[in-house]
């Protein structure tokens, strides 16, 4: 029974990912009907945001500390945040301390701004097109992104620590009841998973109760009509596409320190997203948030070494075999509807 | 000529001669000076241009005819290469048998895979060749070690049990793949004045069965099956209502392209008998679409073209770097230069990733057909004013 809460446990926070990155491309995939092959690149400037806002908050400048010489009789200096000088030492350290969830709110804007350039910029020209020349384009405007990114940050992954409140793990099991000691988890997964989970409630409170929402989801379900009744239409799915990009940047920026962000961190969670997609359904949200959990949490029990050692490697292959076998037994997928991309 | 009509026969031809002479053509600067860097014409590469020319051509078979975009092709090629070198460690280091098998193993996987992702089109098609590409990748690299060689990938050894030839040459090594007793890496130095030339036998194995492949994509193109393929691309909905079933079309072209990337696996093993689990990662698969699009979806030289040029600007570009950027604009006055040069550097060297990517992005925005419709349109603003010949042979885009 332990080890069986444990897996769920571990699965949750993959499984958060996945639901994310999942959410915002089905979003864009129901608005605009386009296939973003670039939504993991999305996810990784998301993480990067976070790397960007930790360093700006570190940089500093040098000070001499009075009274005391180095070996060679200069004037002994120390490095001093400027953050320190602003707002005090006590305050300034616990602000650098917790630079990734402040990064939080420098991502959002930035993510947005980044969605709309990119919808305005160039996916506006391939609504039109076919899918495959969105995959293409999108796949290279990847590409593009992950190469900037490199450039800049170089190809090492950058570790970025969580506040020191939420390093260390704690004794899940005997919260509820177990022997302590068997079900040991990280906070900051559990804190992963919470964001997402109010994230994901957040998107789906905002379609469902805001009049944006619900003529955007009218849009969904028929674009034509809605233009025709004098809404702009295109001007709110522009916006939901930076939305759909601020969710998987999110994502991203509390990813970080599970996993230090590197330049192709993106393309390995889009590949796993899109077959996430596809085993929710295409086009359903509430398909691709199930679906990204389910995965996550499938992933982490077929890693357990009881599993491994009957069916070798399964925990390698398992979200492709679901995939597989889901999209030839059910083609809608789990919660697909119906005419979404049927062909 | 072989059943082609002029135009093909014609572009065939070309080709051959192209490809006949690229050991001149790619080697236009004379040793030792400054643009030495930007000659092409070593074997290595040579050999690289038309192995990956072979996988494109394939996969324009199954994308450009289709118009089913794999996403999940480089898993044949990665087949084909440990199929090919099973066949040097068990048998001989004879390239026949090894390339025969490559093509059979890559053609019964593209079978199986082919059959199951086929009930599916358009992006689902894509995911699932993906998820299969991405498993095959998965297995190679962990459980499967014993036959793929896992992270160290698969090579030849001093003590395999090769039945044909010996397990070691007289001088202790491990013999070197060949055909019939010529070794694969043999090469002939040709010096003219300041040039050297280098006529490597692997890169004209590899060129005559690129050139035989290309023959057989034209003729595949040319014939009743490749118009039925085309039927598949422009209206699917249609066929099935003229009650053909394009099911078995669209297999039998999965399975071909299959086979086309198996081979360029094999080459490549025949070249370099080893054979690593990240050739079948699913960059290489995207790789192989950059190519088709880069040169021209859907046209016969389209891919040979985009499969030369992205591999002569990966091995080209990322060796300049800041210094050779210098001395080109040393002309520049002193700030203006460093502007530039800083301005250009994230491009070269490390960075062709980038310029390959900005490069593809704009041909998938503004040129849909690729470097060949880039050519068309330039011989249209340049050119005179030909008669159209609606059977135009290789440059017809397809819809």
């Amino acid at each position: 029974m332990d080890a069986i809460i444990l897996q769920i446990l571990n699965g949750l926070d993959k499984g958060s990912a996945y639901a994310l990155i999942a959410l915002g491309l089905t979003l864009i995939f129901g608005t605009l009907g386009v296939v973003n092959f670039a939504h993991g690149a999305l996810f990784m400037i998301g993480a990067f945001c976070a790397v960007t806002l930790s360093r700006l908050l570190s940089l500093s400048h040098e000070v001499a500390i009075p009274g005391e010489v180095d070996f060679l009789g200069n004037p002994a200096t120390r490095d001093v945040p400027y953050v320190f000088d602003i707002f005090g030492e006590a305050l300034g350290s616990s602000i650098i301390d917790w630079a990734v969830p402040l990064s939080i709110l420098f991502a959002i804007p930035i993510m947005i701004l980044v969605g709309v350039i990119m919808e305005r910029g160039l996916i506006k020209h391939f609504y039109k097109r076919p899918h495959a020349d969105q995959i293409l384009v999108t796949f290279g405007l990847a590409i593009v992104l992950q190469e900037i990114i490199k450039y800049y940050y170089g190809a090492n992954p950058i570790p970025t620590p969580a506040p020191a409140a939420f390093t260390g793990s704690f004794d899940f099991g005997a919260l509820i009841g177990f022997e302590p000691n068997t079900i040991i988890y990280p906070y900051w997964r559990l804190v992963y998973f919470a964001f997402a989970a109010v994230v994901i409630g957040a998107v789906f409170a905002f379609l469902q109760f805001t009049t944006f929402g619900m003529v955007v989801r009218a849009g969904m379900a028929d674009r034509e009509t809605v233009g025709l009744l004098g809404i702009n239409i295109d001007k709110r799915f522009t916006i939901m596409f930076g939305l759909a990009a601020a969710v998987a940047g999110l994502a991203g920026v509390m990813y970080t320190p599970i996993n230090s962000p590197n330049y192709h961190m993106g393309m390995d969670f889009l590949v796993l997203s899109f077959v996430v997609v596809v085993v929710g359904g295409m086009g359903s949200l509430p398909g691709a948030v199930l679906a990204g959990f389910l995965l996550g949490i499938l992933e982490s029990f077929a890693s357990m070494r009881e599993v491994i050692d009957i069916i070798p490697g399964i925990n390698q292959v398992i979200i492709y075999l679901v995939a597989i076998v889901i999209l030839l037994t059910r083609p809608r997928g789990l919660m697909g509807r119906k005419g979404v991309m049927e062909d | 000529m072989f059943g082609l009509n002029k135009k093909d026969a014609s572009l065939l031809l070309i080709v051959a001669v192209l490809v006949a002479f690229a050991p001149f053509l790619l080697n236009p600067f004379p040793e030792g000076s400054a643009m030495a860097q930007f000659n092409a014409g070593y074997p290595d590469l040579m050999q690289r241009f038309v192995i990956f020319g072979i996988f494109a051509i394939g996969f324009n078979i199954l994308f450009g005819l289709t118009g089913y975009l794999s996403f999940g092709h480089a898993a044949f090629l990665g087949v084909g290469s440990y199929a090919a070198v099973w066949m040097f460690k068990l048998l001989s280091m004879n390239v026949l048998p090894a390339i025969v098998l490559a093509v059979i193993t890559a053609g019964i996987f593209a079978l199986i895979i082919g059959y199951v992702s086929l009930r599916r089109s358009g992006i689902y098609f894509s995911i699932l060749t993906l998820a299969f590409a991405q498993m095959s990748f998965a297995l190679a690299y962990s459980v499967l070690t014993p036959i793929t060689g896992g992270e160290t990938g698969l090579q030849l050894a001093l003590d395999d049990p090769r039945i044909l030839g010996s397990a070691t040459t007289a001088e202790g090594n491990i013999p070197v793949p060949g055909l019939f007793g010529l070794e694969m890496r043999d090469s002939v130095e040709l010096m003219m004045g300041s040039w050297v030339f280098t006529f490597n036998l692997g890169y004209y194995f590899c060129a005559i069965i690129m050139l035989i492949a290309f023959y057989l994509s034209i003729r595949i193109f040319r014939s009743p099956f490749g118009m039925m393929l085309r039927a598949i691309k422009s209206n699917q909905q249609r066929l099935n209502y003229t009650g053909l079933n394009p099911r078995p079309y669209t297999l039998a072209a999965f399975v071909i392209s299959g086979m086309y990337a198996g081979l360029a696996g094999g080459l490549m093993a025949s070249m370099d008998p080893l054979a690593g689990a990240e050739r079948m990662f699913w960059t290489a698969s995207g790789e192989v679409v950059l190519m088709t699009i880069l040169g021209g979806v859907g046209t016969l030289i389209g891919p040979v073209l985009g499969a030369g040029m992205i591999k002569y600007m990966e091995n080209i570009i990322s060796k300049i770097n800041s210094d050779i950027l210098h001395g080109w604009f040393a002309f520049l006055p002193d700030g203006l230069e460093d502007l530039v040069v800083t301005m250009i550097y994230p491009f070269i060297g490390k960075g062709w990733h980038l310029t390959l990517g900005i490069v593809f992005m704009l041909v998938v925005i503004f040129l849909p057909g690729g470097l060949v419709e880039g050519g068309q349109r330039l011989a249209k603003l340049f050119g005179r004013k030909k008669a159209d010949n609606p059977k135009s042979a290789s440059t017809e885009p397809a819809e």
